[in-house]
């Protein structure tokens, strides 16, 4: 069997990054394919991390450098896997780059810049606020390079970004590129989505301005987000005072997520952290049926015990409306202790959204996988070259992602140096 | 013979347009006389192509590229024989200092000496000369679901292990269990722990040797030759690298009283119950009838500030597990589960759901008050349940979920012990007496609890964090320890479950080849991954004052009989905290010394009192405040001219001796820009801005003797993302040093 030495890795998040450099760095080739024109996934959108309350960059300053120095990595960002073939040992793989309409060649001058005026909702932000079509997606971004939206420009702006020196920083005739690359072993880190509000219809269905998911809160929370890292909220700026987070919002849900995420305890515990630590006297209530802060990650919850501004309600929400003159969400529960029901305003209400993982929406293309019920890549039968690691197989938190990632080189090693 | 340098400008980015171009490049011609000074238009990947070629053409060995953060290259475009460093003229100047003025050129101009002078000092890299001798084979200690998994992962990718078990039989815990929690999907059946295959495996496989009933008698030497010693049978080898897998303990509850654990022969923990399970059937210890009613009482003695104050993660399962055997026992038979929080995360959750629709499993969230005996039976009183009201239960059999302990020893309390005895035993007197001796009578518990048993100054086992597990402290790298090639994996590093200590121990066993193959080709493990410098020592000069060896987060040095250090250099993860811990400066590194920082700090400009133009030293971690500095400038935030930036591998890696050099040299103060240290310490060498905090003393000294106030010198803690918070510092501090007057030691 002709053994190809070189690894595929699929998704350039905390999984992914970290599968590449642990592969690279024992001495084999790596490719690192990521979708969005950046690597960091969804972590470098997260304002710290729990327990320790650190921030992100932080470690991914030390990853980043990992991937950037290490010759044996080669990555294409705002590109995609479209087939896998052949059989372990010897995979061919199609890969699509998409056209950032930024050359790389020359720099993109403050001439570029000034030529276009167009802002397009900003996807670093969940769509929380807007940025000019030819940008940086974030202050701290790998590859720090500019991406230009193309379908957003005016033919005036067009003809602005062609006459801005120098000429061979915008190419507006881009086109998608197809490379083709031989691997031994392909490590699938997709990684997850949020689970979509809209289908939380009891819960607002994203219709309430000031209903938001965990991961915007994130973005609120974060100094580079759109808020300067105030917590504002969305329908009309103002700081918030008394805030409601709604635990298993669509997770432990058999018409939703059945399965726990495991991550949302925690997250909400953090972001509960963040209302106390940046508005003063500022009141917090969470909603959840059961506290789940496994193993050490306890002490966390202890410490916010004892926080009289914190409030634990056991008890699963009902539905969430609103007052139409302050846009207050109003929040019915039924509290399980001491049993009746209940009906409170606040001033902004954060839904703890489960975990999707990438493949319930998109399946690895060109092979015939094993999943289960939920969309998860379950461990493939013996003898394929093909394995998961972090959010595709599980709900996982950063640091279990990051293990899993390292036992999945290690799995994938065995079949490329076979 | 100097090698050849070359210096390019890059004047794209504003570069060009903030600083003139031509005097700057005269510091490179006229100053320093590099061989060849050129500007290029930018640093994009044209750019980059003609400077590789002229690399090429004018046989270059030194580069200088002066324009973006060095944060934005790929180092591996240029040639490896060639040293190239960089210079921050877009971040650090042109994008934070205002175009055309006098400082901002000032400040582009020391910025180029800096480099200049830094890439003179910098010679050559070759790999440490131990590279050349790494065996490459793993020990795997504990024989459980962990170790045997990391013995196989190990094998399958074709290196060697030994298992060193202390019982008699391989398996650990998981060869007690009747049955596993369910591991694979639809996620709701018991499952064959799988330990027997496992154990077939590890005996049939030519490149793992089991050693049992045995211990670790020592471990001499550093990662890539660990000379072992086993107890028993005396076998004596050679390693790499190691996993500890040496699994848990079950907590022994005391003070559990009210439970009835001790006093009454039918409350029994959930240890005993899957011991009875397994065995066949499971009964009342008290008359040997089969239990027909069994509660289980969750966190009996975890998540409880007098006992275990974390969760211990896998009982809440457990306790389902066991429910389903007393159910499958008996259709009759009745369980009960009084529990908090019910805790079966992620997939988990489906078997929850199927133990809930089993109408003879009963849950609740509920405080069990106390268990007595009544009569034949047991009574368990049962609080604040979901029922709203107390109740009471019937029980044939009480099983309490009594938690996990990791069976881990503390290399740091032990070597504390070790340390205040030999103190105590020298006959010293002093206030120290009492300290060493609290000190024994603090961390007694751990003598006599040594597993690996390694030949290190800083003790014999791994340092641990809260509640003794020695687990990384940090989330992005999970596998870090504090002992280089040493990687603790399952139950041992966190409470944790089977299907979690197989994943754990695969990456692991990974985590210790990976650390082989680098160590082999001479490259450091994380954080500094692939860096292939390593410190030196000039050992003539040494007066044993053991700073480096006490200092080290790593215990990579040992000590002779006289207190010399004793390098390692496969344990070393090259932070240089002993280079800043130092007082002799005889550890230096090929391109990161003593003599390089502070020939970097006197080759800045310092202009006289009059011109009341005052300089400010800020020595900033590489990681984070650097990178801070970037984004500032990346967000266009002005900042004061008059700081002049140089990064340091960590703050603990700062040499006092650059402090007063830059005092000397008229530099009017200093800024240390470090992590934040304390419990949740985010310095990824451990503690590098917490010694560097400490040696403030010596700092403080000098500027008494110097007659210069205390303020010029201080440290802050910062993270990455603290880019405001570093500005509004820098800007308190230059109002500070306003406030207190210039250096009079300028131009002296």
């Amino acid at each position: 069997m002709s053994t190809n030495g070189k690894i595929l890795v699929i998704g350039g998040g905390i999984s992914g990054i970290s599968a590449a450099a642990d592969a690279a760095e024992l001495g084999c080739d790596v490719i690192l394919v990521e979708k969005e024109p950046y690597l960091g996934g969804r972590v470098v959108r997260m304002n710290q991390y729990f327990p320790k309350l650190c921030p992100p960059t932080c470690g991914m300053e030390i990853n980043i450098r990992r991937v950037r120095q290490n010759p044996r990595i080669k990555v294409y960002t705002f590109s995609e896997v479209e087939t896998i073939s052949g059989s372990p040992g010897d995979y061919t793989v199609t890969i699509r780059v998409n056209p950032r309409y930024v050359t790389g060649k020359q720099p993109v001058s403050q001439a570029h810049i000034d030529a276009v005026a167009t802002e397009i909702p900003n996807p670093f932000n969940y769509n929380m606020d807007t940025t000019k079509a030819l940008f940086i997606p974030h202050d701290a971004a790998y590859p720090m390079m500019h991406v230009l939206k193309k379908d957003a420009l005016t033919a005036e702006e067009g003809e602005k970004l062609k006459a801005a020196e120098p000429a061979g920083a915008i190419d507006l005739d881009m086109k998608e590129d197809r490379v083709e690359e031989k691997v031994g072993a392909v490590i699938i880190a997709t990684g997850w989505r949020p689970y979509d509000v809209t289908k939380l219809e009891n819960l607002g269905a994203g219709k309430l301005a000031n209903v938001i998911t965990n991961v915007m809160m994130e973005r609120l929370a974060s100094r580079n987000g759109p808020t300067e890292g105030k917590l504002l909220r969305p329908s009309d700026g103002k700081e918030v005072a008394n805030v409601a987070f709604v635990q298993c919002a669509g997770s432990r849900d058999e018409n939703h997520l059945p399965y726990c995420s495991a991550v949302c305890c925690m997250g909400s515990l953090k972001q509960a952290r963040y209302v106390r630590e940046k508005v003063a006297d500022a009141k917090v209530t969470i909603f959840y049926i059961d506290i789940r802060t496994i193993g050490r990650f306890e002490k966390f919850y202890y410490d916010l015990l004892e926080d009289q501004n914190v409030r634990f309600v056991k008890g699963k929400v009902a539905k969430i409306t609103e007052d139409p003159a302050t846009k207050n969400p109003i929040v019915e529960v039924e509290e399980v202790l001491p049993g009746d029901k209940k009906r409170e305003q606040f001033d902004m209400v954060v839904l703890a959204t489960g975990v999707v993982p990438a493949t319930a929406d998109s399946p690895v293309p060109g092979v015939s996988l094993v999943y289960d019920n939920d969309g998860f890549l379950v461990d493939q039968p013996n003898g394929a070259g093909i394995f998961g690691a972090g959010c595709v197989k599980r709900p996982l938190d950063v640091s279990r992602s990051v293990k899993d990632a390292t036992a999945a080189v290690m799995k994938a090693i065995q079949i490329v140096r076979r | 013979m100097a090698s050849k340098i070359g210096v390019y400008i890059c004047v794209g980015y504003g570069i060009g347009e903030a600083v003139n171009i031509e005097e700057l490049s005269k510091v490179a011609t006229s100053e320093y006389k590099v061989d060849v000074c050129k500007t290029v238009p930018s640093c994009e990947a044209e750019d980059i192509e003609f400077i590789k070629k002229d690399i090429a053409e004018q046989e270059l060995e030194k580069v200088v590229i002066a324009g973006p953060s060095p944060r934005f290259y790929q180092p591996k475009t240029f040639p490896p024989n060639v040293i190239v460093e960089y210079v921050n003229l877009r971040e650090q100047v042109a994008w934070c200092q205002p175009s055309h003025e006098e400082d901002t050129q000032m400040m582009a101009n020391d910025y180029l000496r800096m480099g200049i002078v830094k890439i003179q000092k910098t010679q050559p890299l070759d790999p440490f000369p131990e590279s050349k001798d790494i065996n490459k084979t793993v020990l795997v200690v504990g024989g459980g679901i962990a170790g045997l998994t990391a013995a196989l992962e190990t094998a399958a990718a074709g290196y060697d292990s030994v298992i060193v078990e202390k019982a008699p039989q391989l398996g650990g815990w998981m060869a007690k269990l009747k049955k596993s929690i369910p591991r694979s999907a639809p996620y709701e059946a018991l499952e064959d722990p799988g330990i027997e295959e496992k154990i077939k495996q590890v005996r049939q496989n030519p490149k793992i040797k089991v050693h049992t009933s045995t211990e670790i008698a020592k471990i001499k030497g550093a990662p890539g030759m660990f000379d072992v010693e086993l107890k028993g049978n005396g076998a004596a080898f050679r390693v790499g690298a190691i996993v500890q897998a040496t699994g848990w303990k079950p907590y022994q509850p005391k003070n559990l009283n009210h439970l009835g654990l001790g006093n009454l022969a039918d409350v029994i923990t959930g240890v005993e119950m899957e011991e009875m399970a397994k065995a066949g059937s499971i009964k009342r210890k008290s008359d040997g009838k089969e239990a027909k009613s069994v509660v289980f009482v969750q966190c009996a003695g975890s998540r409880d500030k007098n006992h275990l104050s974390y969760c211990s993660s896998i009982c809440c399962l457990n306790s389902l597990k066991q429910a389903a055997y007393v159910r499958e026992q008996d259709g009759d038979a009745k369980a009960y589960i009084i529990y908090e929080n019910l805790r079966a995360p992620g997939h988990y959750e489906y078997f929850y759901k199927k133990m809930q629709q089993d109408p003879g499993v009963f849950m609740t969230k509920g405080e069990v008050t106390g268990v007595k005996q009544n009569g034949g039976s047991l009574a368990v009183d049962v609080k604040d349940t979901l029922l709203g009201e107390d109740i009471s239960i019937e029980a044939d059999l009480v099983v309490l979920a009594t938690g996990m302990v990791p069976q881990s020893a503390d290399g740091e309390r032990i070597r504390a012990i070790i340390d205040a005895r030999k103190f105590l035993a020298s006959g010293e007197g002093g206030p120290q007496v009492d300290i060493m001796k609290k000190r024994i009578e603090e961390f007694g518990h751990h003598e006599g609890t040594e597993i690996l048993n390694l030949d290190y100054r800083q003790g014999p086992d791994m340092p641990t964090l809260q509640y003794g597990y020695p687990d990384s402290h940090f989330i992005c790298f999970p596998y870090e320890t504090r002992r280089t090639g040493i990687y603790a994996a399952g139950a041992v590093r966190a409470p944790m479950d089977g299907l979690g200590s197989i994943e754990d121990a695969t990456g692991a066993a990974f985590k210790a080849i990976q650390c082989l193959e680098m160590l082999s080709r001479g490259e450091a493990v994380l954080p500094r991954t692939s860096d292939l410098s390593y410190p030196e020592f000039f050992l003539q000069r040494c007066t044993q004052c053991k700073r480096c060896t006490e200092e080290c987060p790593f215990g990579t040095l040992n000590e002779d009989e006289k207190g010399t250090p004793q390098p390692n250099p496969t344990r070393c993860r090259r932070c240089g905290i002993c280079l800043g811990a130092c007082p002799e400066r005889i550890i230096n590194f090929k391109n990161y010394s003593v003599d390089m920082i502070a020939s970097m700090i006197k080759a800045v400009e310092v202009p006289d009192e009059f011109e009341e133009k005052p300089r400010v030293l800020i020595l900033a971690c590489e990681n984070d405040a650097y990178p801070a500095f970037d984004t500032a400038g990346f967000k266009r935030l002005q900042y004061s001219p008059f700081v002049r930036i140089i990064p340091v591998r960590c703050l603990g890696s700062v040499n006092v001796i650059w402090i007063n050099e830059a005092l000397a040299k008229g530099f009017d103060g200093v800024m240390l820009f470090g992590c934040k240290y304390g419990d949740d310490y985010q310095c990824h060498f451990i503690k590098g801005s917490e010694l560097m905090n400490t040696r403030g003393d010596n700092v403080r000294e000098k500027l008494k003797q110097m007659a210069l106030e205390n303020e010029r010198v201080q440290l802050f803690q910062v993270q990455i993302t603290d880019y405001e918070k570093i500005l509004s510092l820098v800007g308190e501090f230059m109002e500070t040093i306003e406030q207190i007057g210039m250096n009079p030691f300028k131009g002296m």
